[in-house]
């Protein structure tokens, strides 16, 4: 199926669209990728169904969806992971099959993955010459690294290994691995998660430069905000459908996002409520990094009270992980350098501190919220053994365990068989709801969550937020850890950053514009302007 | 006692030859685990080699067609396992175990009308003018062609992981395979021939050992030399330079304290026989003491569908 009709903006109560010049311009030529039809089945999952669009040279296209929605297996048919059952792909008017990533590279399709596909313990240019077909020697690949790298205004030393660098630094990686490809088409999926909003910006500044040189971007992410600025169109997708077309900028972020869910949700509500005393106070915290590729805490000074949600933000690997360690107890500290309601609990571990009433949620889903391959009963007990009483005179009460799963199933909205699927089976904002679910229903004092939303999509963080933000009017302090600003701006009462390890002064949310909020994250973390 | 009778040179010329059956088997093992695998089936793959070298040696009477066939015997054996780890997906720990007791069983029954028997001798590779330098050329360069073809093969596989795109990619598969994948690399290829490749190795060292080393066929003749190369691996940071540093320390121990028991030194035997295992081990876990320098993806298993 084909659109003929120009696209539309999402509502239809809207005037007519006001085409952006791009569109315009792009319209009159032939696209140069047409995907028609396009269908592929797995066993009981229908993860595209005769999807089409057209992405055309110079424009930035949105593709959005929810989790699930089928929008990775769409960029994976592109890229030549995954063949169509079918429904055919055309690239310049010609058919485009890809078998395998080295077609589709060949044919000058680039992509930056979400996960990044990097080597740790690889150097830099090693990791830009896997991703390319037929790489110079290792000497001229440097220089071309170092070429196409200021060209771009995305310094990178070709040298450094990639274990070493920060998330922002990773992304360049990528991106400059396409770049050396001459792409025509480049994929984006979720490329901003990680940075700064200095760095957004120079990235955006990157992807302008490159789609007026005349190269397509298939740009996928659940910030709208973000949508609305760059992409000139957006494909929405549901349930591996196209269910609409529409002009970023001439349609709301919460009409697209309604397109997206299906449905309209509640955008998080944030009622008035009063401050009690203070729950949880952190005094001049400093940690030695926990690993070669870790962060040293220095001198960390904060106080949380009863009923208040403190933000904290800052770029990935600036502390993050390991001020979370040094709260739940993972990693221990000096006695009085942590205070739960006036108690020195800092020479505490996690068992000790979770019977308190401090209860955490890291960032990694799988693997350090939740054991990936046990079910989620077994996860349930893994962390409310104490305060729901799961384990008794040294056994685990299952009926108990599996009737608390099943509440933190029902009360948040988690989709899944039963509480005995493996949590690895969940999608990831199920499983985020999960793990926060988990911990909310142990009616904690204070919760401290890292990340609570990265990777889920629109109404599951919608969900994830209001239930933190109920946290805090019952009385709860909640610090919520996040590089994610417009959360930490919806969620937070006071805001502070890390970077290096260090925390800025605190300063009260309402008053913060998002310039400096990007000062108090360190500015732009090595990067420079680039030169347009 | 009598130190005297220990002459350096000739302690050098035997540690050379000591130290070449682990040496091989260890850089083979050392490639596999760089693509990710980790197979401790070596010390099986190392007896089925020294056995099938053996045999085709009397038969042919040609050492040169025995090491191909300890390579092939090897090869094959790593074969079953690099089938049912990377195809079956089985667990790559219990395959590698069982495999081990697979080989020695297999090399019995395979060795049996062979005990006692002598082979072929291998050729020692005179270097012209190397070999002519009194003193030093004896140790150095009057080897049989195998101990060359082990510090050749160090080097050998020092470049292919440095300086080779291949080399590039079997890193790149062992530290991320999902990565790996999504650039559009044959995982599961890449692996296999790697295993392959580390099986033919293990195959040579034991072969070195039955057809060289001792030179004939007992029951269990590696006792363990495939379980130090696997160590060695580990403690030399999965470098092939430190590999060799490695084998040659262990081969001098065990010919230091062979040459020490002989001397009569007033130390109990039992202590002179674990002395090469400790040392060895002892020394190459203070220098990889600094950091964990393991392949990322070592011993996971890699399912392609995910």
């Amino acid at each position: 199926m084909y659109y003929p009709l120009p696209p539309r903006p999402c509502s239809a109560n809207r005037d007519y669209p006001r085409q952006t010049t791009a569109i315009r311009e792009t319209r009159v030529t032939e696209p140069l990728l047409r995907i028609s039809g396009v269908t592929k089945t797995y066993p009981g999952v229908i993860a595209n169904e005769d999807v089409s669009l057209d992405i055309h040279s110079g424009e930035v296209h949105a593709l959005l969806g929810e989790n699930g929605a089928g929008k990775s297996t769409l960029v994976k048919m592109i890229y030549g992971l995954i063949r169509p059952d079918s429904g055919g792909m055309q690239m310049n008017g010609a058919p485009f099959t890809p078998t395998q990533p080295r077609a589709a590279r060949a044919a000058g399709v680039g992509m930056v993955f979400q996960h990044f596909s990097l080597f740790d313990a690889l150097s830099v240019a090693e990791n830009v010459a896997l991703g390319m077909e037929d790489p110079p020697r290792q000497r001229d690949l440097a220089a071309r690294i170092q070429d196409v790298s200021q060209a771009y205004g995305l310094p990178l030393d070709p040298h450094r290994i990639v274990g070493d660098l920060s998330a922002g630094e990773r992304q360049r990686v990528e991106i400059i691995r396409c770049l050396l490809q001459d792409p025509r088409l480049l994929i984006m999926d979720e490329p901003t998660s990680v940075l700064t909003p200095q760095e957004v910006d120079i990235l955006f500044q990157t992807l302008r430069k490159l789609t007026d040189e005349g190269v397509a971007i298939l740009y996928i992410s659940h910030k709208l905000e973000e949508i609305r600025s760059l992409c000139e169109r957006a494909t929405i997708l549901r349930r591996g459908r196209v269910v609409g077309q529409c002009v970023p900028r001439d349609s709301s972020a919460r009409e697209m996002a309604e397109m997206m869910v299906g449905s309209s949700f509640a955008a998080p509500a944030r009622t008035r409520r009063d401050l009690g005393d203070v729950a949880l106070e952190v005094r001049a915290l400093s940690l030695p990094p926990a690993h070669a590729f870790g962060t040293a805490l220095r001198d960390i000074s904060f106080a949380v009270r009863r009923g208040e949600v403190l933000g904290l933000g800052g770029v990935a690997g600036n502390g993050q992980d390991e001020l979370l360690a040094a709260i739940s107890g993972e990693r221990r500290a000096a006695r009085d350098m942590v205070h739960l309601s006036g108690d020195p609990i800092g020479h505490l571990g996690p068992a000790a501190r979770r019977g308190k009433g401090l209860l955490t949620v890291p960032e990694e889903r799988l693997g350090h919220a939740a054991a990936p391959d046990m079910s989620l009963t077994e996860n349930a007990v893994v962390t409310g053994a104490q305060r729901r009483a799961l384990v008794q005179r040294g056994f685990v009460q299952w009926g108990t365990a599996r009737r608390f799963a099943e509440e933190i199933i029902a009360q948040f909205d988690v989709r899944t068989p039963g509480p005995d699927s493996a949590a690895r089976a969940l999608s990831g904002g199920n499983l985020q709801k999960f793990v926060i679910g988990r911990e909310v229903l142990q009616a904690p004092n204070v919760l401290v969550v890292n990340q609570p939303t990265w990777g889920v999509d629109a109404a599951a963080a919608a969900a994830i937020r209001q239930a933190l933000l109920d946290l805090a009017a019952d009385g709860v302090a909640v610090i919520c850890i996040s590089q994610d600003l417009d959360e930490l701006m919806e969620l937070s009462d006071r805001f502070g950053a890390l970077n290096e390890g260090r925390l800025s002064a605190l300063r009260a949310t309402d008053a913060l514009s998002v310039e400096e909020i990007g000062l108090m994250m360190g500015g732009a973390h090595g990067m420079v302007m680039a030169h347009v | 006692m009598d130190l005297s009778s220990i002459q350096p040179g000739l302690l050098i010329a035997s540690l050379m030859v000591a130290a070449t059956p682990i040496l091989i088997a260890a850089l083979g093992e050392m490639v596999v685990e760089r693509a990710g695998v980790l197979n401790l089936g070596v010390e099986g793959m190392m007896i089925t080699g020294a056995v099938c070298g053996f045999v085709v040696a009397v038969q042919t009477g040609s050492p040169l067609f025995g090491f191909a066939a300890a390579a092939g015997g090897g090869a094959a054996l790593a074969l079953i396992f690099g089938l049912l780890t990377q195809m079956a997906l089985a667990n790559q720990v219990a395959s590698g175990l069982a495999l081990t007791l697979f080989g020695l069983g297999l090399s019995a029954l395979l060795g049996q009308s062979y005990l006692g028997v002598r082979p072929p001798s291998t050729a020692r590779l005179d270097i012209p003018v190397l070999g002519d330098i009194p003193g030093l050329g004896a140790v150095l360069f009057a080897h049989d062609w195998m101990v060359y073809f082990g510090l050749f093969l160090t080097l050998a596989v020092w470049a292919f992981l440095r300086h080779t795109r291949a080399g590039l990619i079997l890193r790149a598969v062992g530290e991320n395979a999902e990565a790996a994948h999504a650039l559009g690399y044959k995982v599961v290829r890449v692996r296999l021939l790697a295993i392959l490749f580390g099986g033919a190795c293990a195959g040579l060292g034991g072969a070195y050992l039955s057809l060289v080393r001792v030179p004939q066929w007992t029951e269990g003749m590696t006792s363990g030399a495939g379980w130090i190369a696997l160590a060695l691996v580990v403690f030399a940071s999965w470098r092939a330079g430190r590999v060799l540093m490695g084998a040659y320390l262990f081969g001098g121990m065990t010919v230091l304290q062979l040459n020490l028991q002989a001397a009569g030194v007033a130390i109990p035997v039992e202590y002179l026989s674990m002395s090469p295992y400790l040392v060895t081990i002892l020394v190459l876990v203070i220098m990889s003491a600094r950091r964990n320098q393991a392949p990322g993806d070592l011993g996971r298993t890699f399912h392609s569908a995910r």
